[in-house]
């Protein structure tokens, strides 16, 4: 019995597709708990106290969190970091991460086909139907009322990022400032937190560095729709396509 | 209380609807008072017309309309690729909505009703969406009430808000199942739609 359910959580939305929902209670109660320690709108959670220089009861988890951040900052030489603008704010981890929570307890629960979208982030498990893989539209950042791509998968996340919602607002943390090389840039991997973290810093290299670097990467793709409407993919992207 | 209607015609599914509704500070919930009106007509790219009411009782009519070949399938040509990336250039930027023109969907027999969405509260104002069923399929959706206390929130939803149908119903109509785009959320647009939509038991 196919479940959907939508929660507005961690200042965006999720939302769930799932054939089984035994574990959506878990899902959605775990989300609030990720938001409540790691938001950073919220001046009370701990990631905030942090980023205030204020003492905070050592967490097991905002220390592997901030592992995963230095370990992707590493992997991107810098293009990524929980730092993004010389303050704490490993938003760009944890949003994904969230997205990999809910797919873990939906499948301990039973699931198997499943989709998950927090916030333009999007986790796929299984198939959509028999025999029918999971669509995905991609936003096109120059019409936001078109799809620029569809892409089809089983098992497989996708990430976009981008500067039609928000302006320039991904900072090159190499250099401070605005990246504004992509409109879009996307990225297709397994799972999100990485491919998600992996997304920002892409954009954050811009297309010549951004595209070459994922191509070094086994496991990703990437699709990039630039400033004037011209795209560009990885090679393996092709076999993405919808249709 | 500030009303404005924005009707859209075509189709839903579980989408997650993209909405720049950007933060400002100091916008109160929207008052009462000032009446904002105006409508927006549109058809989706596939020119899909709400059905003509049939009220034959059936209600298992299927969610989407059987399509192929639904995919994008324009194609421009790419303008500059990065000089360096091994990529292969290769353009692929259909970009209308990928809605394909269907050619002889049946339209299955079905109830016309429209569901009143819960207003959801959101941080700009409520937003509360009504949306007209035929069976399963999503035909109209209407915005009955969206944040307008302040110009930019004037500007962001008569803008957002017709691109949030737009979407929602290209989505349905293509089975796409979600959507990636870099973007902020649509917050109260996908609670009230999600609500009508459990509602209505579609």
């Amino acid at each position: 019995m196919t479940v959907r359910h939508v929660e507005q959580v961690m200042g965006t939305v999720f939302s769930i597709v799932a054939d089984d929902g035994a574990g959506l209670p878990a899902a959605v109660s775990r989300l609030h708990e990720i938001d409540a320690k790691f938001s950073t709108y919220r001046a009370d959670s701990p990631v905030s106290r942090m980023a205030r220089g204020e003492a905070v009861d050592r967490d097991p988890e905002i220390a592997e969190v901030l592992r995963r951040c230095a370990e992707v900052e590493a992997d991107t030489d810098g293009a990524f970091s929980a730092y993004p603008a010389g303050r704490l704010d490993p938003s760009g981890w944890v949003k994904g991460w969230a997205i990999e929570e809910v797919d873990r307890l939906l499948t301990a629960a039973g699931s198997r086909n499943h989709l998950i979208v927090g916030g333009g982030d999007v986790q796929a498990r299984g198939e959509a139907e028999l025999g029918r893989p999971w669509t995905v539209g991609i936003t096109d950042p120059l019409h936001s009322d078109r799809y620029a791509v569809l892409v089809n998968g089983r098992d497989f996340a996708i990430a976009t990022s981008g500067t039609a919602e928000r302006g320039a607002h991904i900072i090159d943390p190499a250099t401070a400032e605005p990246a504004t090389g992509f409109a879009s840039v996307t990225l297709i991997g397994t799972r999100i937190a990485h491919t998600d973290a992996y997304a920002t810093a892409v954009f954050a290299m811009g297309p010549e560095r951004g595209l070459e670097w994922v191509e070094e990467r086994p496991g990703f793709e990437a699709y990039a729709v630039l400033p004037d409407g011209g795209t560009v993919e990885t090679a393996g992207f092709a076999r993405f396509l919808a249709g | 209380m500030r009303r404005a209607i924005v009707t859209g015609t075509a189709t839903v599914s579980g989408v997650v609807l993209l909405l720049g509704l950007k933060p400002h500070s100091d916008t109160p919930l929207a008052s009462k008072g000032t009446a904002n009106n105006f409508t927006i007509n549109q058809s989706d790219a596939a020119g899909n017309q709400p059905s003509a009411p049939s009220s034959s009782g059936a209600s298992g009519s299927s969610g989407t309309s059987p399509q192929s070949g639904s995919a994008p399938s324009t194609s421009s040509p790419p303008s500059s690729a990065p000089s360096s990336a091994k990529s292969s250039a290769k353009s692929s930027a259909p970009s209308s909505a990928p809605a394909a023109p269907k050619s002889s969907a049946p339209a299955p027999a079905a109830t016309t009703k429209t569901v009143t969405g819960d207003a959801a509260v959101t941080r700009y104002g409520p937003v509360q969406l009504a949306v007209t069923f035929n069976g399963k399929k999503i035909t109209q959706i209407q915005v009955l009430e969206y944040p307008t206390e302040t110009g930019r929130d004037q500007e962001i939803n008569s803008y957002a808000i017709p691109q949030l149908n737009q979407q929602a119903m290209s989505a349905q109509s293509a089975n796409i199942d979600g959507v990636s785009g870099a973007t902020y959320t649509s917050q109260g647009y996908q609670q009230s739609l999600q609500s009508a939509i459990d509602k209505a038991g579609a």
